[in-house]
């Protein structure tokens, strides 16, 4: 692993602490991720069970929930997410001040899951960038901190030198995230849902 | 058979139409004309006094030729006994039925959402808005049979469509005051409100 920090003997007496400064930025951000938790089904009691004390997520700087969006860092949307609900998703990730990620926790919020219907959003990825996907119905304490780790691991190859980075994406003219064709391609059924019955 | 079936019919007559005992539950079918008075008349008999609307449903079946049902549940609290009474409605013709929210006032809600859902006029509705799907919601009634499972429009319109909307849309008047969020709306959709307009399907692009 690689370390972040080195000290050197310098002179003799003094020690001096020398690092990239991209390392330092990233080493701060990864491990202090201030999560805004947005639960809307049973992925958020796995969230829960998470940040509670037999797994508990505050040993990787997560200690304090930010319930309000200006000060998060990470969005994590634990469970399915309606179409009812997508402006106020959307609204909550505008509001977060960069540099902000997405986790998308378990598989509703990552494809719509199970709820291949007229009432659900097919994967949060159509309305909000999304950082890590988090498998599983719902995913156990352990998956959600291996995503939580594996965000770490993104943050820390992040450079400040990427132009653009870190700039906000607004909606496009058509109040879009990504391109009607992308959409309607990343909510083509799939698996089981193929066969489910179409009336009309 | 359950004494208000047969009280029903002495009262009534042909209003009444079939009725049917399954799981222990008494099932009553009746005409639409006269339903308020026949809910009236459960309500406040003495010996009927179905004074609870435990809930309202409608059940539309897949066999076309059957009636489209709206379904109210009732139980007498003090006599400890439930009756449950049908309405139906022919499917090609005009879906209305009296509200029966003069006679319970938690029946406003639970009609909202018949109508939601089936596209069930309730005539006599203090306030006769969706209430599960948003306001500006176009595709259609999503538990009718003729309602495709994914809905009407393409994902990425569904999407345009959700992201537009203005989730505060959602509310009535009466509603926003209480949350004490009408000061905060925009002017137009104040005044959209303020004159109990209904929000509109942005444009398509």
């Amino acid at each position: 692993m690689k370390r972040v920090f080195e000290t050197k003997e310098v002179s003799g007496s003094q020690n001096w602490l020398l690092t990239r400064f991209d390392a330092l930025v990233n080493w701060a951000r990864a491990n202090s991720l201030w999560p805004m938790p947005f639960g809307t089904a049973c992925c958020a009691i796995e969230f829960m069970a998470t940040a509670a004390s037999r797994y508990d997520f505050a040993r990787f700087g997560m200690e304090r929930q930010a319930f309000s969006p200006r000060q998060a860092d990470v969005l994590i949307c634990a469970g399915r997410l309606p179409f009812k609900l997508a402006p106020v998703i959307r609204t909550i990730y505008d509001q977060m001040p960069q540099p902000k990620w997405v986790i998308s926790m378990g598989a509703c919020a990552s494809t719509g899951g199970i709820f291949d219907n007229y009432a659900m959003v097919q994967g949060i990825d159509t309305i909000v960038p999304v950082d890590v996907y988090v498998p599983g119905c719902p995913p156990r304490p352990e998956g959600l901190l291996y995503g939580v780790l594996l965000l770490h691991k993104k943050i820390k190859g992040e450079s400040l030198a990427i132009p653009g980075l870190r700039d906000e994406q607004p909606l496009d003219a058509h109040g879009l995230r990504l391109p009607p064709e992308q959409i309607d391609e990343i909510s083509e059924p799939f698996g089981n849902s193929i066969h489910q019955y179409r009336s009309a | 058979m359950n004494p208000s079936v047969d009280a029903l019919r002495a009262t009534f007559g042909s209003a009444i139409g079939r009725a049917q005992e399954a799981c222990g539950d008494t099932i009553v079918t009746v005409g639409s004309a006269n339903l308020l008075e026949i809910m009236r008349w459960l309500r406040d008999t003495p010996g009927q006094r179905h004074d609870y609307l435990v809930d309202i449903t409608a059940v539309e079946y897949r066999d076309r030729e059957r009636p489209l049902e709206v379904v109210y549940f009732l139980r007498s609290l003090e006599r400890k006994a439930d009756l449950r009474v049908k309405v139906e409605l022919d499917p090609s013709g005009e879906l209305t039925v009296d509200s029966v929210t003069p006679l319970w006032a938690g029946a406003n809600w639970l009609e909202r959402e018949v109508y939601d859902m089936f596209g069930i006029v309730f005539a006599g509705h203090p306030d006769l808005r969706r209430i599960l799907m948003w306001e500006t919601y176009a595709e259609g009634y999503p538990l009718r049979k003729d309602f495709p499972l994914r809905g009407r429009f393409s994902r990425a319109e569904q999407v345009r469509q959700a992201l537009n909307a203005n989730p505060e849309a959602h509310y009535s008047i009466e509603e926003l005051s209480i949350a004490e969020a009408y000061d905060e709306l925009p002017p137009d959709m104040r005044e959209r409100l303020r004159r109990g307009q209904r929000g509109t399907v942005p444009e398509s692009e």
